[in-house]
């Protein structure tokens, strides 16, 4: 029987959604179990983790030391010390986990997996390399397997028969590390579903010319969340976690719509591997066409509030 | 202050890629240093010049062409380079990998101590930000990741760490490795005078005897993880560009419902 540790991200005490897929894909591999790092999780989460197939949420606390990345893997190996698989979201913070899990434990990674399975006994990943330009599929050589998923590249679903999660506390002392955590400064949220998440995104570059309002409208029409290129956070058009990129957020949504953004590779590896791509933009040579399903040669100031008014229309029809 | 920077020797972003045996196949002209590795030479660069006294260490481990990283970090004013090649590291993991630059630097440091490695956030080619966390967990040394503001100051390095929820300060005494971001500064451009010098200045190559690793333990046969497969995206197909004539913005909301995406 492979046990299947989830480490859960939360988002105000809730769990966040890429952990609902996360535990969806664990269910194919073997039986999950849930670590929850931080203070105690409520009904709610326990309900919900449980319905997406967590048979135990295995709850320890570090307080804010959590942050660090010794911490928060030294947290995880305590509370996943039996699983043979562990699964995390991929993001910057649990690479770096991930990787300090399996120094600890042999064993193998991969981070920013689009999927895993289980092949002659041995876990099989497949991602995408360089810039989303080639697919690749990788096999862990080790008994222990710990992948990084990308959020939005398995579809969350509840169990038919939902059954409830055991919450268990884990005993824990947290490592001393020579890194000392002098302050964290909570950045405002924007408001609506996070950019890595998000199952619709619409961005603007340098093209909007500082002016969000139709990308917003549009991503509000959408039900989508905002991004931009790297060249319009630069500017102080609008904050640095909104920007999507290679060193910005890598986003997978079904749709994707590039307004003003011309698509260089720092960009494009960021979003390369989304479902629908469309692009509207003034140049008809801009490479951002080369990835589009759609592309719209034209200036957004006339296309977004057209489109946006077509769209309203068919909806209240 | 004594800083070294670890850079890879990545393929050119724009140019074509491809994979032989579970391993990116690459030829000499198509690769530089990894883009995001001049963040951390010019971090490095900017401490020294700050201290008014030091010196850059750039240190790549990688095939024969990789020792074009190096020779980039000297053209943007490193004053020593390092590249470490043996066919015996083919196929190296990420684990294997900060072996062998972790023996490197210790064979740096043991003779002159190292107040810093500074290293990229991410290679841009497969763009895991690993390396940094497994380098310093294999030198024993504090881990300040990925940095967008550095600080060294009383023998103690203090980093600014943007996370999605928070921005945190975190610090270490030294020696500690810092991996920074590309918000950390703006890399500067290679002069003139530096090209012309690194072109003939010496790079020291040593293998994995000249470091004490065992060949075994950090190549292919060690790896954790091995590319069973590996092929190019197929084309999106019904790819579809149209030229807005007054009515772009209602083809777009039609292919939208279409596609059922609104
Ligand atoms: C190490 C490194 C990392 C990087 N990482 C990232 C990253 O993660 N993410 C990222 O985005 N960038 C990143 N960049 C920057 C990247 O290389 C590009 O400079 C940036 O993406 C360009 O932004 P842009 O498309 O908004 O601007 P531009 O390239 O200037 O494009 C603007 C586009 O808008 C179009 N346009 C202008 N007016 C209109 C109009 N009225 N209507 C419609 N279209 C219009 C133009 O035709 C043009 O194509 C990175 C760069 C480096 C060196
Ligand atoms: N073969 C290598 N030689 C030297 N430095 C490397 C090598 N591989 C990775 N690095 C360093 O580690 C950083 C992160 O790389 P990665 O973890 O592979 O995304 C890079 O920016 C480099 O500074």
């Amino acid at each position: 029987m492979t046990t299947v540790a989830v480490l859960v991200e939360q988002r105000d005490g809730a769990v966040a959604r890429p952990t609902l897929e996360t535990l969806t894909l664990a269910r194919s591999l073997g039986t999950p179990v849930a670590v929850w790092i931080g203070a105690e999780p409520g009904a709610e989460a326990l309900a919900h983790l449980g319905a997406h197939g967590a048979t135990e949420v295995r709850h320890l606390d570090a307080g804010d030391a959590g942050r660090l990345p010794k911490v928060r893997a030294a947290a995880l190996g305590a509370a996943a010390s039996d699983a043979d698989v562990v699964l995390v979201t991929s993001t910057f913070l649990n690479k770096e986990v991930a990787t300090l899990l399996a120094l600890e434990t042999g064993a193998g990674v991969v981070v920013d997996a689009a999927g895993a399975e289980i092949v002659d006994g041995r876990v099989e990943t497949t991602q995408t390399v360089f810039a989303a330009t080639w697919n690749v599929r990788t096999r862990i050589n080790a008994e222990r397997a710990i992948v990084g998923l990308r959020p939005n590249t398995t579809q969350a679903a509840a169990l038919d028969e939902p059954a409830a999660a055991t919450p268990k506390t884990v005993i824990f002392e947290a490592p001393e590390t020579p890194e000392t955590l002098v302050s964290v400064e909570p950045v405002p949220q924007a408001e609506g579903v996070p950019l890595a998440e998000a199952p619709v995104v619409v961005s603007g570059g340098r093209g909007t010319n500082g002016d969000y309002a139709l990308v917003r409208e549009l991503a509000d029409v959408l039900g989508g969340a905002v991004g931009a290129s790297r060249d319009a956070t630069d500017e102080g058009w609008i904050s640095h976690e909104h920007m999507v990129g290679q060193t910005g957020t890598t986003v997978t949504p079904a749709l994707y719509v590039a307004c003003g953004i011309s698509g260089a590779v720092h960009h494009r590896g960021g979003m390369q591997a989304s479902g629908t791509i469309v692009a509207v933009n003034i140049d008809p040579d801009a490479p951002i066409f080369e990835i589009a399903d759609l592309g719209v040669v034209g200036d957004l100031n006339d296309v977004l509030p057209q489109a946006i008014a077509a769209l309203k229309e068919a909806r209240g029809a | 202050m004594r800083i070294l920077v670890t850079v890879k020797f990545t393929p050119d972003l724009q140019s074509q890629r491809s994979f032989t045996d579970g391993s990116v196949t690459r030829t000499a002209d198509d690769g530089s240093m990894n883009e995001l590795d001049e963040n951390a030479v010019e971090a490095a660069l900017q401490l020294v010049e700050a201290a008014g006294e030091g010196e850059v260490y750039a240190l790549t481990v990688g095939g024969p062409d990789a020792v074009a990283a190096v020779r980039k970090a000297l053209q943007l004013g490193a004053h020593h380079a390092i590249h470490v090649t043996d066919e015996e590291v083919a196929g190296a993991d990420v684990f294997g990998t900060a072996k062998v630059l972790a023996a490197a630097i210790r064979k740096v440091h043991d003779e002159t101590p190292l107040d810093l490695v500074i290293t990229g956030m991410a290679a841009l080619d497969g763009l895991t930000s690993m390396l940094p966390t497994a380098l310093a967990a294999d030198l024993g040394w504090a881990q300040l990741t990925l940095a967008s503001e550095l600080t060294v100051a009383d023998g103690t390095a203090t980093i600014v760490r943007h996370m999605p929820d928070a921005h945190e300060t975190v610090s270490a005494a030294l020696p500690a490795l810092v991996s920074v971001t590309d918000e950390a500064n703006k890399p500067r451009y290679p002069n003139f005078k530096l090209i012309m010098a690194a072109r003939k200045a010496p790079v020291a190559q040593w293998s994995l005897a000249d470091i004490g690793v065992d060949g075994a333990s950090v190549g292919a046969i060690a790896a954790r993880t091995t590319v069973v497969e590996a092929a190019p995206r197929p084309p999106r197909e019904d790819r579809r560009v149209v030229t807005d004539t007054g009515e772009g913005g209602k083809v777009l909301a039609d292919f939208l419902i279409e596609r059922g995406l609104a």
